[in-house]
């Protein structure tokens, strides 16, 4: 390896300390000002000084804020299900079965996965009152799939095309189903990019904002982006920031948790879904 | 780079024994789910999408929607127009949005050319400064509006805090509420959130580059800078094209965070802004489902121009 001047390495440990804050600040300050309350808020500090829970008693107390954190948890553990089996069993077909139409099919769902969700917001909205699921789980699950429908089948392709033929050569000579070679050759291998792509997937639906804001409309339906966004106070230029910013941080300590401890699988999963694209 | 597997793949000697037969049914039948459900979820909607555009829709009764043609795009009655197309609102819409995409993307691309070098580099405690990196990817769009709309306030905020300390500002600035500044406050909150994004897909490009023909360039005594852009930049172009094409895409449809951090303000109003306004506020489906398709047509097309000539440049590239 190269050696590295005193003063180059004093620069890069400079550039590296800046990337640092810019990137962790804005979550340090949520955090100080989540343990801050009354007039004590509304004094800008840098370094813990107080530690006042009560902004993250009353963020439950004053709204069905526990119930919003299942609602998520729901919902988006469902639509991750839903996904992966669709997915799994799609990307079979399209990655180890040639068949006409392949290409177009392909370039279909990747098309789809560049939706503006705006789109399709009043098709939707006229369909979940169709079906009679408007302002309900079901309602946000259905519209969900569409972020991570497309996503999911397109990563899981790219994999499965990765394997080597052999596997299957094998199973197929037994006489194996399709099935059964899914779900006793693939599978089993396939762990490693199904916990990816299905917390990618978490991700997105637990983020999902522009739906869950508008096919739900009490705040026992709500998820937890659209319960934040509309914590409102006695006015409106009077927002309870203590709380949101308490709320802000217990649906945010959760996700960085994840990606630290799946920080690799998370970054080969973007850049298979990106780069392959 | 699939349609080149996919054509050597079919090219092979078609021979349809029985069991290739069976293998195919029973691909259809494991497609025919998601097929299903794309279609139900995707595909319906966006038809009924373009199909409101081209109706009077409300959103208190869809039932009573009536065929009116192009008038939700343009219509003449006295002498005067309507329509989206002379309609000024929407037309703010779209400079906001293209000016959002352009600058917040360029932005990133240079921040995340610059995250994705150090990253590249080798120092200590480089894994803990990657996790940090993505802790503005992991915190939701709404969460890190929220976060920022606190860190922008004009009384109490800590950047006028900041600022003025440093003697860079003498008076608080309302950073989201003044037209002078709203637009570049939603561009700083969106390049703090997703630079991370494009750095790690610049960084995987450059942990792609051979190392020999940095030794080779180190033992000619050629300058780094000059190494940088004769020989990394044209290297790492491609997967810096896709990243930029990927956040360009997903910035111009931007939503939630303009939604959360300045609200329905026309400075900066991007058109799924100013879409869901028409449908949901105004209740005016057909108008607001007409703004919609044009959206769509927008990314469609440069979607379509994308892959299209990404795939001549991959095909070009493969030997």
């Amino acid at each position: 390896m190269m050696r590295r001047s005193p003063l180059k390495t004093l620069g890069l440990y400079a550039l590296v300390a800046a990337i640092v804050v810019f990137s962790v600040f804005p979550f340090y300050y949520a955090i100080l000002s989540s343990f801050r309350s009354g007039s004590e808020l509304f004094t800008v500090t840098y370094w813990p000084s107080s530690f006042d829970p009560s902004n993250y008693i009353s963020v439950f107390a004053e709204q069905p804020f526990a119930r919003n954190i299942l609602n998520s948890v729901a919902v988006a553990s469902v639509v991750v299900g839903l996904s992966l089996f669709l997915g799994v069993t799609a990307a079979y077909a399209l990655a180890r079965v040639s068949f006409r139409g392949r290409g177009v099919l392909l370039f279909t769902i990747l098309s789809v996965s560049m939706f503006p969700q705006v789109a399709v917001l009043s098709g939707m909205f006229e369909l979940i009152r169709l079906l009679g699921i408007y302002n309900s789980l079901p309602g946000l699950v259905l519209s969900n799939l569409i972020l991570t429908l497309p996503f999911t089948v397109w990563v899981l392709t790219t994999f499965m095309r990765e394997l080597p033929k052999e596997l299957e050569e094998a199973a197929v000579v037994d006489g194996a189903s399709s099935w059964v070679i899914v779900r006793h050759v693939f599978l089993p291998l396939m762990w490693p990019a199904l916990v990816t792509t299905g917390l990618l997937a978490f991700i997105a639906a637990w983020n999902e904002f522009l739906f869950a804001l508008t096919f739900t409309l009490s705040n026992d339906m709500r998820t937890v982006p659209v319960a934040i966004a509309l914590i409102t106070g006695a006015s409106q230029h009077e927002l309870p920031w203590g709380n949101i910013m308490a709320a802000s941080v217990i649906v945010t300590v959760p996700l960085v948790v994840l990606v630290l401890i799946f920080q690799r699988k998370i970054v080969s999963g973007l850049t298979a879904g990106a780069v392959k694209g | 780079m699939s349609d080149i597997a996919l054509t050597t793949a079919t090219a092979a000697p078609a021979r349809r024994s029985r069991l290739s037969q069976s293998r195919l049914r029973s691909a259809w039948l494991f497609l025919t789910p998601m097929i299903v459900v794309l279609a139900v979820v995707a595909g319906w909607p966006l038809l009924r999408t373009i199909w409101f555009g081209f109706t009077d829709a409300n959103l208190s009764d869809l039932s009573a929607t009536q065929f009116i043609g192009l008038e939700n795009y343009y219509s003449v009655y006295d002498g005067e127009t309507y329509g989206l197309i002379v309609d000024p609102s929407w037309w703010n819409a779209v400079w906001n949005t293209i000016w959002f995409s352009a600058v917040s993307v360029s932005i990133e691309t240079a921040l995340g050319l610059i995250v994705a070098l150090v990253l590249n580099a080798n120092f200590r405690g480089r894994a803990l400064v990657r996790a940090a990196v993505l802790i503005p990817w992991a915190i939701p769009t709404i969460v890190s509006a929220k976060m920022w709309g606190w860190m922008l306030h004009d009384q109490f905020g800590v950047l006028n805090d900041i600022l003025m300390g440093i003697g860079l500002l003498s008076q608080p600035v309302a950073w989201t509420a003044d037209p002078q500044t709203a637009m570049w406050a939603v561009v700083m909150v969106d390049v703090w959130k997703t630079t991370p994004f494009m750095a790690l897909l610049i960084l995987a490009g450059l942990q792609m580059l051979p190392a020999d023909c940095y030794e080779a360039a180190r033992v000619d005594g050629i300058h780094p800078v000059k190494v940088f852009f004769k020989v990394t930049l044209p290297l790492i172009r491609p997967a810096i094209m896709v990243a930029v094409i990927f956040r360009a895409l997903d910035a111009l449809r931007i939503f939630d965070l303009i939604y959360v951090l300045t609200s329905n303000s026309s400075d900066t109003m991007s058109m799924s802004v100013y879409a869901r306004q028409q449908l949901v506020d105004f209740q005016e489906v057909g108008y607001g489902s007409a703004a919609s398709t044009l959206l769509f047509l927008v990314i469609a097309a440069l979607t379509i121009a994308t892959i299209t000539l990404g795939k001549v440049r991959l095909g070009g590239e493969m030997k």
